[in-house]
């Protein structure tokens, strides 16, 4: 048997086991069981990981079960193993072993345990067959399933009725991108006769000056196609427009926003985009859509991460404009840097939310950095953790060192090849991101002074009030309330631990497999080593740019939180206005609540009442009625006998069809 | 199996154990009618097992000549196959449903279920026109009866309304029969099948039939009576009805309306689109605004139906299979959600989503099954529903992508209104003391649910196995219209290639560059 069977279906079965079992099987069976799952099949993983990035392995698919045939349109249950799936199968088996061990300690004394491991079990499933998918339906399904397990999750703790309100707003916001994916389907179904991915790939470059009619219009097939699937992975990786779910998923358990809200699910638009890139290459006007899109996400979301007072929300709006950061990248042709972002990404953005959540844990479930302050002597291993996920993130390494952590190399890999691409689109997509990075570099700081300089301001919090039953006046001066964080349990720290090393080392280990080795790729995924060469050779400016707005968002987060502390206000007295749109996430959820939200439901009142009751009852059957009872006699017996009346008919016409025939 | 009446003993036993109701006491009338759908469910799985794919299209013929060419004539393709394997599936569900919720006059509602059964295999098997007829009517008879007497409180209102769209598609579509009996010299459907009326008069028949089957699906705007008959039939009533009852409209259309008027077809396909465009939006949206629970799902069969209509008429494999499993998915998805329904409304006795609250604390199991409904309602890849519509959608992009944009927003709308309820239902708190009290699962609706459960599933990852009966005669359905078959909108045409977006980047010349990572 294949090994790619154990590691996608184990965690089925575990997750089968788990949940079903439930409370007969116990929390601790349960756990056992899909983190022992999950153990197995990352320690399957890298060995094929590793194969790939030796050169010894060769791309394979593992035909599993007939699916749908359907005159000309079949597709399969099939396992597809290349170098582009092993790059996902480590990231995804590795993250979400890590979180699993991390939620034995983080859900120590939650009462629904089973349940919650049979989810992230499932989403794992779920996730591991989008990536391995051969075809695209198959892709779909993992798409699909991993909205499934993030609904469930999102709800996990359905008593709170926000968290049932954002679990189905994710889902719908994804089911929005979903129509454009489908669509997508159908027209690749209808241009090249198959869902197979292999033959949409060889046959899409004779397709890209054919032209295809949609929607009245008439348009360049690639363009049309590509754009469509666009739109779904807009949804799914939480792109401008159609972002506004990933925030609100917050309100699932933090081990859930590392593993899904960070780590994979939102990088599988990104993963669509590499999987299906030949078919990218060929629509040019797609990719300038990609490109744009990308780039507005990565400058957009990082203003509103310097705004917000939730740690989470600040660590989601910074996912958000990382993966528009990988947008941009696949948007300039630089697919295997996307890919490269994407995987240190998943370490570092992993750790940051895993030190939230150990954060979190320590302060009784304050998730308000208002409300922090002075946590680094308190919880040390959380505080260093954490340091390390913010150098990496921010991107902190010296070019002619050679030396750097894992975000320094992936995002200035993203940077240079955008300005390489020498397009005013990729330039204007470079300024942006070297905005974004300034911001990003500011938001992170922002968050670590906040939370782990300073005094402690915990005596504020509503969560530390109800722990040591005092509140603000009766603490007096003691600003700490009396109440002692304390540091996680070892199965949280073990992951944090293991995930540092990704966060300082991903990037120095991996850069050359991924940036410069075309055979590493083996035509997984579209490779232009002219763009790579064109990346390496842009001016040393272009290369420190990163670097230096990484400190000027350093210096400016240090002073606005350490040095002068009262600027923060003055800045928001200052430009009211300003503040209030950042802050207000530029009003996105009231716009969408005025156009979609009230008039669904207006226009769902008005076609019950005034359509359906109003007019076709009140003219159809009841005008009929009416009309009967006005007409006399007959009307009494029509009105009780109706059933003897219909027999009737039906046997007058049977008497007449035997007449008929007969004579 | 050659030449045993099967299909005929599959109408004799729920007749013969019907007729026992009336005879025999509660208790023994339940058990009876349980015993006699589960002998015909199991004859129905020897039909399926007997049942040669590949061989003839019409299998398991029966034929008795009655009088003056009038003939008791039974045979089924793959497609009845099917639909009968459905009524037969759901009828012994039905049957434990209705176990306890009903105590008045149990043997005569046993009775209009067995009876019931029989006139729904006989609508699927029948092979003459006027059999089929009687059949196709009777069948509604006793629905009418378990709407008009065991139902809720205004179950009169329900039941004329039904009565009174019902009537007049029958009518027209009676006095079409006998036009076609008269030019074509028979009654036999599979000569009808093959026969090419003339075009002119092929209008006026598809519309004299559309009458009769756009009620039954129902399209908009001739639904109202669906969502009224859904919320005072009793829950064995509403499974049937959205069951197998509104499978009568989609198998009306493409055994008769498709086939035996092609070029009819082609012309008003237009029509059908156009009412199934506005069904999708404005049930969904009027689905959204529901505080009962059974509207709710009565209104999304509306929307779901639709997909069906669009698939038939897309005149492409995709489509008509598409429309089939869409058929057999949402007969056994909504029976599902009507059951689940009937097992809160049980131990409750409302139907106000209000009501409700929190049930996945104190019903996990229960709450489990209705998400599993729930997504399959919604179309979630790996169960029944997905694989329906997405062929469906699939095969009308194909003829037009403005059909298949808007039919596609039922994926958006049918999340907004299912989650939703299942939000109020399932989640929140449990701000009800009545509804948290409730207990879970019984062992008689674990009977219930659990196989229903099973085949969405089985459905969702191995369609092969319910779409291989059918594949012959959808295949000829389609050589049929093929001629008639309209051209999609998407136009492909080659054009010269454009410059690749690679391409754009040149070569760097060596030695410029001022260093390399």
């Amino acid at each position: 048997m294949h090994s790619i069977l154990i590691i996608v279906f184990l965690p089925l079965l575990a997750a089968i086991i788990a949940g079903l079992g439930n409370r007969m099987l116990g929390n601790v069976a349960a756990k056992s069981i899909t983190t022992g799952a999950l153990f197995i099949s990352a320690a399957l993983s890298w060995p094929i990981f590793l194969g790939f990035l030796s050169g010894s392995a060769e791309a394979e698919v593992v035909h599993v079960l007939d699916w749908v045939r359907s005159g000309g349109m079949t597709f399969d249950w099939a396992l597809r193993v290349d170098a582009l799936t092993a790059v996902m199968l480590v990231v995804i088996n590795s993250v979400s072993a890590l979180v699993h061990l991390y939620s034995w300690g983080y859900m120590e004394e939650d009462p629904d345990q089973p349940r919650f491991f049979a989810y992230l079990s499932l989403f794992t499933f779920a996730m591991l067959m989008l990536v391995t998918a051969n075809n695209l339906v198959q892709m779909f399904f993992g798409w699909e399933g991993v909205g499934l397990a993030s609904y469930l999750l999102i709800g996990f703790w359905f008593k709170k009725p926000t968290a049932g309100a954002a679990a189905i707003k994710a889902f719908v916001v994804n089911r929005v991108g979903d129509l454009g994916f489908m669509l997508g389907i159908f027209g690749i179904y209808l241009v090249f006769q198959t869902t197979s991915i292999p033959e949409i790939l060889a046959a899409a470059p004779a397709m890209s000056g054919s032209s295809i009619g949609f929607l009245g219009m008439r348009l360049y097939t690639m363009d049309i196609i590509a754009i469509l699937l666009f739109v779904g992975a807009m949804g799914k990786s939480a792109q401008l427009f159609l972002h506004t779910w990933l925030p609100d998923a917050m309100e699932g358990p933090t081990p859930v926003s590392a593993l899904i809200h960070a780590a994979t699910m939102v990088t599988a638009g990104v993963f669509m985009l590499c999987r299906l890139s030949p078919l990218f290459e060929t629509a040019p006007t797609a990719l300038m859509i990609v490109t744009v899109v990308g780039a507005a996400t990565c400058f957009f979301a990082a203003t509103i991460g310097t705004t917000q007072w939730d740690i989470k929300r600040v660590i989601a709006y910074s996912t958000c404009s990382q993966l528009g950061y990988m947008f941009f990248a696949a948007g300039v042709g630089a697919y295997n840097v996307a890919m490269f972002h994407l995987f240190t990404h998943a370490f570092f953005k992993a750790l940051l939310f895993l030190g939230a959540g150990s954060v979190i844990h320590a302060m009784h479930h304050e998730q308000d950095m208002r409300y922090y302050g002075g946590l680094r002597k308190h919880i040390p291993i959380t505080f260093w953790a954490m340091m390390a996920g913010t150098l990496a993130i921010t991107g902190l390494g010296v070019y002619h060192l050679g030396v750097g952590f894992a975000g320094f190399w992936s995002k200035d890999a993203v940077l240079e090849v955008a300005f390489a691409r020498g397009t005013e689109i990729s330039v204007t997509a470079f300024w942006l991101g070297v905005v974004a990075a300034l911001l990003t570099s500011f938001y992170s700081w922002r968050l670590m002074f906040l939370t782990f300089w300073g005094k402690p301001r915990w005596i504020e919090s509503e969560h530390i009030q109800h722990s040591v039953h005092k509140t603000p006046a009766e603490a007096g001066e003691d600003t700490t309330g009396g109440y002692h964080p304390h540091e996680s349990p070892i199965t949280m720290l073990i992951p944090l631990g293991l995930l540092t090393i990704g966060a300082v080392a991903a990037g120095q280990a991996f850069a050359p497999s991924f940036l410069d080795d075309a055979a590493f790729w083996a035509g997984s995924i579209f490779y232009n080593p002219n763009l790579m060469a064109a990346m390496h050779a842009v001016p040393y400016w272009v290369k420190y740019s990163a670097l230096i707005v990484m400190i000027i968002g350093f210096v400016g987060a240090y002073v606005a939180y350490i040095a002068k502390p009262e600027i923060p206000a003055k800045f928001v007295a200052m430009f009211p206005w300003l503040h209030r749109f950042v802050y207000n996430k530029w009003y996105f959820d009231e716009l969408y609540d005025a156009i979609f939200v009230k008039p669904a439901f207006w226009f769902g009142r008005q076609f019950w009442k005034l359509g359906d009751i109003g007019t076709i009852d009140r003219f159809g059957p009841n005008g009929v009625a009416w009309v009967v009872e006005q007409s006399s006699v007959a009307a009494k017996k029509v009105q009780s006998g109706y059933l003897y009346t219909y027999a009737l008919i039906m046997l007058l016409g049977l008497v007449a069809a035997v007449t008929w025939v007969l004579f | 199996m050659d030449g045993f009446p099967i299909l005929s003993l599959m109408m004799l036993v729920p007749l013969a154990a019907g007729i026992g109701c009336f005879f025999v006491g509660a208790n023994a009338a339940r058990w009876l009618a349980l015993i006699g759908t589960l002998i015909t469910f199991v004859l129905g799985v020897l039909l399926w097992a007997n049942y040669e794919i590949g061989g003839p299209q019409w299998q398991f013929t029966e034929s008795a000549e009655l009088f003056a060419g009038f003939k008791y004539a039974l045979g089924i393709d793959g497609i009845a196959l099917m639909l009968i394997m459905l009524s037969v599936f759901l009828m012994p569900i039905c049957i434990m449903a209705s176990w306890t919720a009903i105590q008045k006059r149990v043997g005569e509602y046993m009775a209009a279920f067995l009876f019931m059964e029989v006139l729904m295999i006989g609508v699927f098997a029948a092979q003459d026109l006027f059999l089929f007829y009687i059949f196709f009517e009777a069948g509604l008879i006793p629905m009418y009866l378990i709407i008009g007497v065991w139902g809720g409180d205004n179950r009169i209102y329900a039941s004329y309304k039904f009565f009174l769209y019902t009537l007049l598609g029958s009518v027209l579509m009676l006095i079409a029969m006998f036009w076609m009996v008269a030019e074509a010299g028979t009654s036999d459907i599979p000569t009808l099948m093959q026969y090419d009326f003339p075009v002119g008069a092929q209008t006026w028949l598809w519309l004299a039939f559309f009458a009769s089957f756009a009620v039954k699906m129902p399209m908009w705007p001739v639904h109202t009576w669906l969502p009224d008959a859904h919320v005072q039939a009793p829950t064995a009533g509403s499974v049937i009805l959205a069951g197998v009852l509104l499978k009568l409209g989609g198998y009306g259309f493409i055994r008769f309306s498709l086939p035996m008027f092609p070029d009819a077809s082609a012309q008003l396909a237009w029509l059908v689109f156009a009412l199934s465009m506005v069904a999708v939006v404005y049930t969904s949206l009027v689905a959204l605004v529901q505080h009962d629970m059974k509207k709710l799902i009565a209104y999304s069969s509306v929307a779901h139906m639709a997909i069906v209509t669009v698939g038939l008429f897309a005149f492409n494999i995709q489509g008509l299979e598409g429309a089939m499993i869409v058929m057999l998915s949402h007969g056994l998805v909504s029976g599902a959600l009507f059951l689940s329904v009937g097992v809160i409304y049980d131990r409750l006795h409302t139907r106000e989503i209000d009501r409700y609250g929190g049930l996945s604390i104190n019903m996990p199991y229960y709450a489990l099954f209705f998400l599993l409904f729930t997504m399959a309602s919604i179309g979630l890849p790996g169960t029944s529903g997905f694989v329906g519509e997405f062929l469906s959608l699939a095969g009308i992009y194909q003829v037009s992508t403005w059909v298949a944009l808007i039919c596609t927003t039922g994926i958006i709308l049918g999340a907004c209104y299912m989650l939703y309820l299942y939000r109020r239902v399932a989640f929140g708190d449990q701000k009800n003391a009545d509804a948290a009290a409730m207990l879970d699962l019984d062992k008689r609706e674990w009977a219930m649910l659990a196989p229903i459960a099973a085949v969405v599933l089985w459905m969702g990852v191995y369609p092969e196995s319910f779409l291989a009966p059918m594949r012959a005669d959808i295949a000829t359905l389609d050589a049929r219209l093929a001629s008639a078959a309209p051209e999609g909108d998407s136009q492909l045409q080659a054009g010269p290639p454009r410059e690749a977006a690679a391409n754009a980047v040149p070569e760097p010349e060596h030695g410029e560059g001022e260093g390399a990572h």
